[in-house]
């Protein structure tokens, strides 16, 4: 098994504040990794420089043994390389379907290398009709056909997480990044993404993803990577994570507020 | 049926002269505004459809007029070092071409250059941009003849060796020229804007991040823009000087540029047609205001009239028009059949 991203001894810095002190891992081809951690843990930081949207201090990030440093975004969206943001998923003043015209602009690339010329000489004709066909199957795909028309900005907060994977499915990317894919979904959206995330790796593409939602995690990812304070404290399968000392105390913490209150409430229970 | 009135309005534009009969008055008035209308779609294509306000833009215009001007009548400066550059002049519509050529460049610049800070930033060098070249045009007198204007500039001539040429020196034909220009510059954009480029346009003004994140290559969209709409402000620069036949280094007054924000804002940023409905209402206002009033009320109705305008209209005359007939027509049709993801 080959390592596809090799997160190489990277550092970030912001002024004084460490957010990522020399973290370090691969993830193979073909796996569902999950990144988790306490707020404030640099999972988003970590995201962020694996995909150029910020330089690290030290360190590098290699994705199928190409080094990514000094590589803008949309450049490592052309390795392969996709994502999807927290907050922001969508063109929120496009239809549904226009949101992912605009995600397969690079699959327009391959009619010419100049688009604007391409647009002057109205040479993208056959291609547009090429891109409208991919687009509408990849709707299909991700189970939002039904709203293709819609303004995506409108759309409820799952479906437009939905269409944020499929901005980046348009990518036809080898990896995908998913950054808290189900924050904010209840539990029938949550499985159906569950099962979305393993039609995506059936597909051959990578995933690594960051997320809060405990089971989730545990139910569908091959390995964990757990960060605090920037740093990985922990790393393997789903069983051996649930039960290692260091985990358990980076989110609950040694004789912590939460936990003494959490001691409080069984006593108060048990009286 | 959009198509339909496009072409309606076209086709009335291009009446409209024979309608007015040999009114001279109005017929200037028409140019002026199509050159300041061709000015304020150039506007849109940076302000509109990618969010970047160039507050100088008349830069642009400006430039182009001069380089045509200068390219038609011919120069003589002397740059010091001994060296010293003569040109003879030229055709006026060669000129047409280096003005449209020669703002391009600028704006090929002026995007690298603040592209890379956007906004704020990006609103700050072209405000600079534009006096600084006004205060060039102003002083360097050898060459502009500073505020003495330079004059005597010969008329566009057109036509095809073999086939005659044409001088354009009429009212009449000018105007025909302006409208020709104008519907060229429409047809580029709305082709521009149509495909793939132009949802690399909509994609970083609607969510940079996103955008970046599918691939689009931000720096180089908006250079792109940044050149096709200062070349085409250019070219409305030079249709400017070859109409007037004089410019002075009042092309450059700030005001023409805020018109043309106005013409934009008021008309609907972001829409094809929005600027030629601004351009054309607040270019022919003062026309229909002149009988009856002063000017300086005229210029107290103006601000009113833009004030109303985007109150009962925020987003401009066009979006608000198209949203007004769509809630009508969503009234009309049952909702199932307004969506075509239900139809199919």
């Amino acid at each position: 098994m080959s390592a596809i991203l090799s997160v190489e001894h990277v550092g970030v810095r912001f002024g004084g504040l460490v957010a990522i002190a020399d973290l370090h891992f691969d993830v193979h081809a073909g796996e569902i990794v999950s990144l988790i951690g306490p707020n404030g843990a640099g999972k988003t930081t970590a995201f962020n420089v694996m995909t150029g949207f910020l330089k690290p201090s030290q360190g590098d990030v290699r994705f199928r043994g190409t080094s990514l440093r000094d590589r803008p975004p949309h450049a490592i969206t052309r390795l392969g390389l996709a994502r999807t943001f927290q907050r922001t998923s969508v063109f929120p003043d496009d239809t549904v379907f226009d949101n992912v015209m605009i995600g397969l602009h690079q699959m327009g690339a391959a009619s010419g290398r100049v688009p604007f010329l391409d647009a002057l000489l109205g040479r993208s004709g056959a291609g547009e009709r090429q891109l409208r066909v991919r687009a509408e199957a990849l709707l299909d795909w991700v189970g939002l056909a039904a709203r293709a028309y819609e303004k995506a900005g409108g759309l409820a907060y799952g479906e437009q997480r939905l269409v944020g994977v499929a901005l980046a499915l348009a990518t036809e990317p080898a990896m995908l990044l998913l950054d808290e894919p189900v924050s904010g979904m209840n539990a029938s959206e949550t499985r159906v993404f569950v099962r979305l995330i393993r039609q995506i790796r059936e597909r051959g593409i990578t995933i690594l993803l960051v997320e809060h939602d405990m089971p989730m995690v545990m139910e569908v990812s091959d390995r964990i990577v757990v960060l605090n304070y920037g740093r990985l404290i922990a790393e393997g399968p789903p069983d051996r994570i649930r039960t290692d000392p260091a985990v358990i105390e980076a989110y609950l913490g040694q004789g912590s507020a939460a936990r003494q209150a959490a001691a409080a409430v069984q006593e108060a229970a048990h009286a | 049926m959009n198509r339909l009135l496009l072409l309606a309005l076209l086709a009335g534009l291009g009446v409209l002269p024979l309608a007015l009969g040999a009114n001279p008055y109005l017929l200037n008035a028409l140019i002026v505004t199509g050159i300041l209308t061709i000015g304020a779609m150039s506007l849109n294509l940076l302000l509109g459809f990618t969010g970047q306000l160039s507050l100088g833009h008349i830069a642009f215009f400006g430039i182009g007029a001069y380089v045509s001007a200068l390219t038609s009548l011919g120069f003589d400066v002397d740059l010091g070092f001994g060296l010293r550059v003569v040109h003879e002049p030229w055709p006026a519509a060669v000129g047409l071409l280096l003005a449209t050529v020669a703002a391009g460049g600028c704006g090929y610049l002026i995007g690298r250059l603040s592209f890379r800070v956007r906004g704020a930033y990006f609103v700050i060098v072209t405000i600079s941009f534009a006096e600084v070249v006004r205060l060039v045009a102003l002083n360097w007198v050898e060459l502009t003849q500073g505020p003495l204007a330079l004059t005597n500039i010969p008329a566009i001539t057109l036509g095809l060796p073999g086939l005659g040429m044409w001088t354009l020196k009429t009212k009449l034909q000018n105007y025909y020229l302006v409208l020709a220009v104008g519907t060229l510059c429409y047809g580029v954009i709305a082709r521009l804007i149509g495909g793939r480029f132009g949802r690399a346009m909509r994609g970083l003004k609607e969510n940079e991040s996103l955008a970046l994140s599918v691939g689009i290559n931000a720096t180089r969209t908006l250079t792109v823009v940044a050149v096709i709409s200062a070349a085409m402000a250019g070219a409305a620069g030079s249709l400017y000087a070859h109409y007037l036949r004089i410019i002075d280094p009042d092309v450059f007054l700030f005001a023409t540029t805020v018109t043309m924000v106005i013409m934009v804002v008021a008309g609907g940023k972001g829409t094809l047609i929005g600027p030629v409905v601004g351009g054309l209402l607040f270019g022919l206002l003062p026309v229909a205001l002149r009988p009856v009033m002063a000017p300086e009320a005229q210029w107290i109705v103006y601000g009113l009239v833009l004030i109303v305008i985007l109150f009962v209209m925020p987003r401009g005359i066009v979006p608000g028009l198209s949203a007004l007939l769509g809630r009508r027509q969503a009234q009309s049709v049952p909702a199932l059949e307004a969506n075509p993801a239900v139809q199919r």
